[in-house]
Parts: structure tokens; sequence; C-alpha cells
């Protein structure tokens, strides 16, 4: 017999006060996992951003265009790799709750500088000779049954009208982060039929995509740009593709900021209910351990024992959440892409969110484990004799 | 003959509060090796304050303890932890097996600090299983065997490691008269078949008179050698 049997044979000598005890630690995780994944799901489009790309938007804010005209001016700047233009068309898709981000885009320079859309070449030269053609993300495809040659229309508000469009790609991300619930179309469609329309609205744009050659060149890229621009009728202010993602992050910082807390919460709260467990199991092992030390064990025997039966039990409630993570997560991630799929374009269960939770779990057994050692450690034999009666 | 304990001018006491209780005062005692003694006294007369400095796992406050020519004073916590393991073999009242281990395992508790290996180990236990008369009973635990059989479980941890002193506290306190007497006669064996040294506490006039010497204690002093072999 070695001492680890010893320490499972502890474990399970209360079966019942261990298994609600490793269910409790496996529902915290779980939760734990929910929560993390929730978080990883707002900042998934800032994971997903490009180190070399920058935002260009008037400075007022998002709603206020700019002139087309910039992008020349833009291209110009040494360390510039490409410009291309946007624009956030709004609009409904049959009804207000089929939300979906909408952009119109010039293909030639979007595609080149965005390669983490994937299309097929052929898919791509229908995009770009088509004038109403547009793609959609693989998910938005497969949750509105969309295919390619397909006819949607878009009701607009922004830009008012019945806008009609066909499908002529279906792009998959590149990488597990990139979005797939993005529609694209020509802005040059925009632009044509605003010009029959409000002929005033014509030749404006939303933002510019810049790409720069090196991460190096972005702060004095962004800066040149903005400073070209001052005293302007339409100044700009120029980002980070990431801090162009932060700065919707942080509309609903407070909101991640309590899930964040919440999280913690949850495993606050199990570390408490395994404390009492060992604390309870120590209290009533005062005379064994007394026993074991007369025999001599030493004290670093008797804080294997403890940490080896608190970590088992972490172990096992961790092992069994994270199990349930996996499918549970991923159902989840499919009721909330019914309605919610273009808040959260990838929600699923990270390797980092894997590696905290167990951190978690096993922090949680070591540190329940502290106390009774030090109790068990402590306590003189005689007086741990005694205890018996 | 050499003796296995020699006590010298020992005293001891708790603090209770803020109190300061006096249990053993300026005791001494020899005890040759070989033999087996029994230590007497009402409740509350130091027998086992006395039986845990002897054993290594009590400190006294002053004078000396020397068993098995070691100064258990001079020892760390450490090194007293080791030698117990080396040279001590304790029996309690209440046997103290661990419930969830089996007989076999509890008797192989005190080699898992050797270096022994597990099939020396198993031979070291299923020879004092059979010593004690359990060699059948090794895969039971503890709450399928009787109190009687239990005890025998504990004597076998106590001499697997072949130790030079045994010390039994109130070893017939928690049994019936006829497993008492089993274990005496099992004790009164280990002595005289296997040399063993025994101290035992006990307030048992019979358990005593299997003993060669009876100390009487009271009041934390020792009364005069009573011999009786």
């Amino acid at each position: 017999m070695k001492i680890f049997k010893l320490v499972i044979k502890n474990a399970l000598r209360h079966k019942l006060r261990s298994i609600l005890t490793a269910l409790g630690i496996a529902i915290a995780v779980l939760a734990f996992g929910i929560l993390r994944t929730v978080i990883d799901a707002w900042y998934i489009g800032v994971e997903a951003s490009s180190q070399t790309r920058l935002i260009t938007r008037n400075e007022v804010s998002l709603g206020f265009p700019m002139p087309l005209a910039y992008r020349e001016k833009i291209a110009q700047i040494p360390g510039v790799t490409g410009v291309s233009i946007g624009q956030w068309f709004g609009g409904t898709y049959v009804d207000p709750k089929n939300f979906f981000a909408r952009f119109a885009v010039e293909p030639e320079s979007f595609l080149p500088l965005y390669p983490e859309y994937v299309l097929t070449e052929k898919e791509r030269e229908d995009f770009l000779k088509e004038r109403n053609s547009c793609v959609v993300g693989a998910k938005i495809a497969t949750k509105y049954g969309w295919k390619l040659g397909d006819n949607i229309r878009l009701i607009g508000d922004i830009f008012p009208g019945d806008w009609d469009f066909v499908i002529r790609g279906i792009y998959h991300g590149a990488a597990r982060t990139t979005d797939e619930t993005q529609m694209f179309f020509q802005w040059e469609y925009l632009n044509e039929q605003l010009g029959q329309t409000t002929r005033g609205r014509m030749d404006q744009v939303g933002f510019f995509y810049v790409g720069v050659a090196s991460a190096d060149d972005v702060t004095r890229v962004s800066e040149t740009i903005d400073a070209m621009f001052d005293n302007s009728m339409a100044e700009t202010k120029t980002e980070t593709e990431k801090e162009f993602q932060m700065s919707f992050v942080s509309m609903v910082g407070t909101i991640i900021t309590t899930v964040k807390v919440i999280s913690v919460v949850v495993i606050a709260i199990i570390l408490l209910v395994l404390a009492n467990t060992m604390a309870m199991t120590a209290r009533e092992r005062v005379a064994e351990y007394a026993v074991l030390k007369t025999l001599g064990f030493r004290p670093s025997h008797l804080t294997g024992l403890i940490f080896g039966e608190s970590m088992f039990i972490s172990i096992l409630g961790g092992a069994i959440g994270l199990l349930l993570s996996v499918p549970i997560i991923k159902g989840f991630g499919e009721f909330l892409s019914v309605d919610l799929g273009s808040f959260f374009p990838v929600f699923e269960l990270s390797r980092s969110t894997v590696l905290l939770a167990a951190a978690a779990a096993l922090s949680v057994g070591v540190i329940a484990a502290v106390f009774p050692t030090l109790k068990a450690t402590r306590i003189k034999i005689a007086d741990g004799l005694r205890y018996i009666g | 003959m050499a003796n296995v304990v020699d006590i010298r001018g020992v005293n001891k006491s708790y603090t209770r509060g803020n109190q300061k209780i006096p249990v053993l005062n300026n005791i001494s005692l020899a005890v040759p090796d070989g033999e087996f003694l029994a230590l007497m006294g009402p409740s509350g007369s130091g027998k086992t304050t006395l039986l845990n400095l002897i054993a290594g796992i009590d400190r006294p406050d002053s004078g000396s303890v020397s068993v098995a020519n070691t100064e258990l004073s001079k020892l760390s916590e450490s090194a007293l932890a080791n030698w117990r393991s080396q040279h001590v073999g304790f029996i309690f009242q209440f046997y103290n097996l661990m419930p969830v281990l089996t007989a076999f395992e509890n008797v192989e508790l005190p080699l898992l600090l050797t270096k022994l290996s597990k099939s020396k180990r198993h031979e070291h236990v299923k020879s004092a299983l059979d010593i004690v008369g359990l060699g059948d009973r090794m895969k039971h635990s503890p709450n399928q065997l009787s109190g009687g059989q239990q005890q025998r479980v504990a004597i076998a941890r106590a001499i697997v490691t072949d130790p030079t002193l045994i010390v039994a506290d109130e070893p017939t306190g928690d049994l019936d008269k006829d497993s008492a007497g089993e274990i005496l006669t099992l004790l009164e064996r280990l002595n005289k078949e296997f040399k063993k040294s025994i101290v035992m506490v006990t307030h048992d006039p019979r358990a005593a008179e299997k003993a060669h010497t009876i100390r009487h204690l009271d009041k934390g002093e020792l009364e005069n050698v009573n011999h009786k072999k």
C-alpha cells in the first residue's frame, strides 16, 4: 500500500459528502466556464484584430461621414500599404430581430486587406463583377438557409429604400475567432443608388480601412492621418483595429466587469464549501493524525494526506465540470446563435478558459487544505490522543 | 542487565488557564531490558503522561529520559519521529486502527516509513499477523473484527517494525474478560518468547499480574518497587 491509496480511501470515506462536494465544484467550474466564455465572446473582435490595420473615422462619431477624397491623401502617407473604404449600412432583413452587421465595402481593396474572410476564387470574381452582389458569413448563411445565387432584400433605415442583393459568396473565417456573421456588399452600389435619391450623400464614407507595413508604423501613420485633416470640415480619429474594437467592448464595460466579478465569486463560494468539508474532515480525524504521528509519520506526510485528499476532490469536481462544459457551452452557443449570433459571433470554450477553470479548481483544492493541514500538523500528539476520549 | 528505559529527575506539569498543574514530580525510573513493567495508579496520577514521556510523544519540563540508549530530550521533532518509528511499538486502549484500511494495511502502515520493498513488507506484515493469530483475517477491515481481534491487529502493528520497546496504554480497558485474557497472554508471549520489553499502563489488577514488576504512581510520585517475579 502506498500513501496515495490512503489518500483515495480517505477521500471516499464519506462517499456522499465527497461526491456532493465534487459535484458542487463541477457546477462551479461549469458556471465559471460559461461566464468566461461570455467574456471571451465580447472580446473576440478585439482578439481577432490585426496589428497592422488602422480604422479612420469622423472624430465626432461613427454616424458622421468623411469625404471619399481623403482616401487618396491617406494612401500617399509613407508606410501605408493599402486603403479601403467602408460604410455601416444598418437596415432590416425581413424582421428587425434578424440582426447582423452589414457593410458597404470596396471589394477590390477590402478583400486583400482582410485575408481572414476566405472566399473561393470564383466567389471573389463574382463578387467583384456584379454591382448588387454580396458576400455573407457562413454562420448567417446557415442560419437563414442562404445559398449562392439567392436574392435577399434589406429594408434601409440609414439609407431608406428597398435594397436587393444577390449572394455571390459565402465566406469562412481563416481563424477560430473570425466573425462569420457579417454581410459585405459593394459600396459602389450604395453610392450609385444615393446618386439617384439623395445626391448630397454621395461620395461619403463611414470609415477608411488602412493597412500599414509594420506594427512599428502604426503610431506615426495614425498621427499623420489625423494631423492631415485637422481643422477640416471632417476631422478624423484614427485608431488601431484593436482600439476600435475595444471602443465597442467598453460600451458594455460594466456588464463585462460584473460578469468577471461573478465568475470569481462562484469560485470563492465553492472554495468555502470545500474548505468546510476539509475542516470537518480534519476535525474528525484529529485522533488518527495523532496516531500516525505516534507511528513516526511526519508533518510532511500529514500535509500530503490532507492536500492529496483535497486535491483529489477538487480535481474530480474540476474534471467533471470541464467535461460537462464542452457540450453545455456548445449547446448554449447554438441557443444564443438563434437570436444573438451577431452579438456573440464566436461562442466557444477557449483553451485559456479551460486552463483558467482547471487552475481555479486546483487552487481551490490547495487553499481549502491549508487550515486543516496547519491544524493537523500543529496539534501535539498527547493532545490528539486525548481527543479520542 | 542494561536498562531499556532510564528516567532521572523528571518533572512535568500542564497549564490550564493561568494555573500550572504538576503531573509528575521528580520521577526516576529504570526499566531493565526484557522487563514487563505495569504502571498502576488512580486516574490523574500521571501514568499516561509518564508512558508518553517514555514513548517519546511528549517532553518533560526537566530531567532526562533515556530510552534504548538515546537521550530523547536531545532529539529534534523530526529525529524523534524517526526514533519512534524504529524503537517503539504502541498499543492503545481503543486500538486506534485506520477504519478505511484492512487489517493488513493497518499493520503495514509503520513499514511505509521504511525502505523495505513491497514483498519484504508483505512478509513482515504476514509474520506479525500470524504471531497475533490473525493470518486469516488480513483482508478484513476493522469494523469486521471484534474488539479483541482489533486489539490484536494493533499489537501486530506495534511489533511489525521489531521495536526495542512496546508501550501499552490500558490495552485491555475496552475488552471483555475473555478478550482481555487473550491480549494479556499475547503480551506475555511477546515478552517471554520474543524478548520484547513492555511498559503497560493499567487499572486492571489481573492485567498487572502478568507483569514482572508493578509500579504504583500516585499524585505524580512513584511508590516503592513491587517485584512480583
